[in-house]
C-alpha cells in the first residue's frame, strides 16, 4: 500500500477532476457497485457516513491478519508492530490537518471529541478550585457570568455539550443567529462575542446549509475577546484542505467515518499548551504515570486523553483514508464537489415547489443540498428516491434548532463525495422532479 | 416490493382526507370519559396528539392533531375512522393485531375483518424505517384509551 503524501506543488499541477476520473475512483469502492431496488445505487448520503475504498478496508484487514496486539504495552513483536503503525497513523493524521503529533488525539468520533473538550474545561474549574494542576487552569475555568457562544446552525453534537457545560459551570450559553437565508448574522457576532466570552464553538461547514463559515473573522473576534475557539470540522476535513494551525483554532474535531474510514474513530486537535495542562476527561489505563490507592498522575497529551485500549485498527484505517484523499488531492476533491453542489442547487431551484436551504445557486457551498418539497414530507421524499436506488438523508439532520428557525421540522438532504458523478446528481434531480406528482401534492 | 405496495391508494387518500383531524374544533361528547396522548418520533419529527372519548364502554370519538409523513397521517386517519363505534376491548384487540402485523417484517398478514382499511398498512411492515410512522397514532390511541377506560 502506498503511503506517500502528494507534494502540494504536484497536486496543483494535476488536472481538475472529471466524470472519467470519478468512474475510476468508484472502482475502489465495492459497495457502490450494486443494484438497489433494481437500479444502480446512487449514494448521496456521504454527509451522514461515507463509503470505504479497498485500501482502507485492506488496511484494517491487514492489521488484524498481521499485527493485532494492544499498543503501548507488552514487549512482544506484535505489540511493537501494532504500536508502530498506530503511532504512524497519528503522524499521518497530524500531517493531514497541519497539526503536530502530540496535538492529535484519537476519539471515537467528533461527538466524543466535543464532549472531551467540554468536560476537560469543567474539570479545569474543579481542579483550579482545589489548587490542583497547573496555575493556568484558573484561566480556563468557566464561572457564572462567563459566556459560551455557538451558532444557530450547529449540529446537536456542537450544541448540547456546551449546554451541559453551561449547566455544570453556571456559565451562560449564547448563539449567533442566522438570517432567513441561513447565513450567519456576522453583523451581530461582534456584539455577542465579547469580554465575557470564554468559548466560541462553531461549525466549519454546515451539514444542512452547505455554507462555509467565515472562520478567520470569527477567530479574530474570539482572539479579541480572549476566548477559546472550537471548530467542528466534520463536514470540512473530509472535503477540503484543512490547516488547523493556519486557521488558528484552539481545538478542532472530526469523524473518520465521514472521510472514507470506518466508524468508531475520530480526531481531536488541540493546541499543545492547552492539552498539556487540561485535566483528562476519561481516566483509567494507558494514560497514567504513577498510581497509588489514593490518586494518580497523568501522562502528557496525547496519551493523557486516551484512556483504555484504543481503536487501533480504526486509526490505521483512518490513516489509509487520509492517504487516499491526499493522493487524490483535497483541492481537487473540494472543487469537484463544489461543482456537484452547484449542479444540485441549480437543478433543485428549477423544480416547482422545491425550497433549497442555504445559499442560492452561484453562491459558495460545499457539495450538499438540503431542501423542502411543498406538500410532501421528507420521509416520503426519501422513500420515493430510494425506490429509484437513490440514497439521501431525511429528517432534521441533528439540527432541530436550525430547522425550527427556518420554519421546518424535516428536510431531505443530498450530499456528494469524490465518488459521485454529475450523472448521479442528474439522476437525483430527475427523481426529485417526480416526487410531487407521485404524492399528488 | 414496489413503491405502490407501500403507498397504496387508500393510504394516499387518507393522508389527504385525514379523518378525525382537528382536536381544537371537536369537543368530546358530554359525559364521555376522555384520555389524550402525545407521541413524538424524534427520528423524523412525526408528531401526534390524539384524544379518545369513551361512552358506555364504546369509543364515541377519536380526534387528533398531527404533523408528519403520509404514512403517519394516513394511519391516524384510518385509525380514527375504524375505532369509532368499537368497544374498548375491540379497539385494544385491533391495536394489538395492528402492532403484530407491523412488527412482523411482512410475515403476518393483516386481518381485513378486524382492521378494515388499516389492513392496507401491511406493506409498511417490510420497511423497518417506516414502522414507527404507521404505529405512532396507534400507540397514542392505546395510551389515551387506558386513561379513558
Amino acid at each position: 500500500m502506498a503511503v506517500v503524501s502528494t507534494p502540494p506543488t504536484l497536486e496543483r499541477a494535476l488536472p481538475v477532476m472529471d466524470n472519467a476520473e470519478v468512474l475510476r475512483i468508484r472502482n475502489d469502492f465495492p459497495v457502490l457497485n450494486q443494484l438497489v431496488n433494481g437500479q444502480p445505487l446512487v449514494y448521496l448520503d456521504s454527509g451522514a457516513t461515507s463509503q470505504n475504498p479497498l485500501s482502507v478496508i485492506e488496511a484494517e484487514q491487514e492489521f488484524y491478519e498481521q499485527r493485532n496486539a494492544a499498543v503501548h504495552r507488552g514487549a512482544h513483536h506484535l505489540a511493537v508492530e501494532a504500536t508502530e503503525v498506530f503511532e504512524d497513523a497519528r503522524q499521518t493524521i497530524a500531517d493531514f490537518i497541519g497539526a503536530d503529533y502530540a496535538e492529535t488525539i484519537w476519539t471515537s468520533n467528533a461527538t466524543e471529541g466535543l464532549n472531551l473538550i467540554s468536560y476537560a474545561l469543567s474539570n479545569a474549574g474543579l481542579w483550579a478550585a482545589q489548587g490542583r494542576g497547573d496555575a493556568g487552569l484558573k484561566e480556563l475555568a468557566l464561572n457564572p457570568g462567563d459566556e459560551i457562544v455557538v451558532t444557530e446552525m450547529e449540529h446537536h453534537a456542537n450544541l448540547i455539550p456546551w449546554q451541559e457545560l453551561a449547566f455544570r459551570t453556571g456559565a451562560t450559553l449564547r448563539y449567533i443567529p442566522i438570517d432567513d437565508a441561513g447565513s450567519l448574522r456576522m453583523d451581530l457576532a461582534g456584539g455577542i462575542i465579547g469580554s465575557r466570552t470564554r468559548v466560541l464553538a462553531f461549525t466549519h461547514a454546515s451539514n444542512v446549509l452547505g455554507t462555509i463559515t467565515p472562520v478567520a473573522e470569527l477567530v479574530g473576534l474570539a482572539r479579541k475577546a480572549g476566548a477559546l475557539v472550537v471548530l467542528d470540522a466534520c463536514q470540512s476535513a473530509p472535503h477540503l484542505p484543512l490547516d488547523v494551525k493556519g486557521l488558528d483554532v484552539d481545538f478542532a474535531v472530526f469523524s473518520g467515518h465521514k472521510m472514507l474510514a470506518p466508524t468508531g474513530i475520530g480526531v481531536l486537535y488541540g493546541k499543545q499548551e492547552l492539552l498539556d495542562i487540561l485535566p483528562p476527561f476519561l481516566t483509567g489505563g494507558s494514560m497514567i504515570t504513577t498510581v497509588t490507592m489514593e490518586r494518580a498522575e497523568y501522562l502528557p497529551a496525547p496519551q493523557r486523553f486516551e484512556a483504555g485500549t484504543q481503536r487501533i485498527s480504526q486509526a490505521v484505517a483512518l490513516a489509509a483514508a487520509a492517504n487516499y484523499l491526499t493522493e487524490t488531492g483535497l483541492d481537487r476533491i473540494h472543487q469537484w464537489e463544489a461543482g456537484l453542489g452547484q449542479r444540485m442547487v441549480a437543478g433543485l431551484e428549477s423544480i416547482p415547489g422545491i425550497r433549497v436551504l442555504g445559499p442560492a445557486a452561484g453562491q459558495e457551498r460545499i457539495g450538499l443540498a438540503a431542501f423542502d418539497v411543498e406538500g410532501v414530507h421528507a420521509h416520503d421524499v426519501g422513500q420515493f428516491l430510494d425506490s429509484k436506488g437513490i440514497a439521501v438523508r431525511v429528517g432534521h439532520h441533528c439540527a432541530q434548532p436550525l430547522h425550527r428557525r427556518l420554519g421546518l421540522t424535516a428536510t431531505t438532504r443530498a450530499s456528494a463525495y469524490l465518488y459521485n458523478t454529475t450523472h448521479d446528481v442528474d439522476q437525483f434531480l430527475d427523481a426529485v422532479a417526480g416526487v410531487r406528482a407521485y404524492f399528488r401534492a | 416490493m414496489s413503491l405502490d405496495q407501500l403507498y397504496q391508494q387508500i393510504i394516499l387518500d387518507h393522508s389527504k382526507a385525514r379523518h378525525g383531524s382537528g382536536l381544537a374544533g371537536t369537543a368530546a361528547p358530554e359525559g364521555a370519559n376522555t384520555g389524550q396522548s402525545h407521541q413524538l418520533n424524534p427520528v423524523c419529527g412525526d408528531e401526534v396528539t390524539l384524544r379518545v372519548a369513551v361512552e358506555d364502554g364504546k369509543v364515541a370519538q377519536v380526534s387528533w392533531d398531527g404533523a408528519g409523513c403520509s404514512i403517519s397521517m394516513a394511519s391516524a386517519s384510518v385509525l380514527s375512522e375504524l375505532a369509532e363505534g368499537m368497544t374498548v376491548a375491540e379497539l385494544h384487540q385491533a391495536i394489538d393485531s395492528f402492532r403484530e402485523v407491523l412488527r412482523s417484517r411482512g410475515k403476518v398478514s393483516a386481518d381485513p375483518d378486524l382492521l378494515g382499511d388499516a389492513a392496507a398498512f401491511e406493506g409498511v411492515a417490510r420497511y423497518a424505517a417506516r414502522v414507527k410512522c404507521a404505529m405512532i397514532s396507534w400507540v397514542a390511541a392505546e395510551d389515551a384509551l387506558n386513561q379513558a377506560a
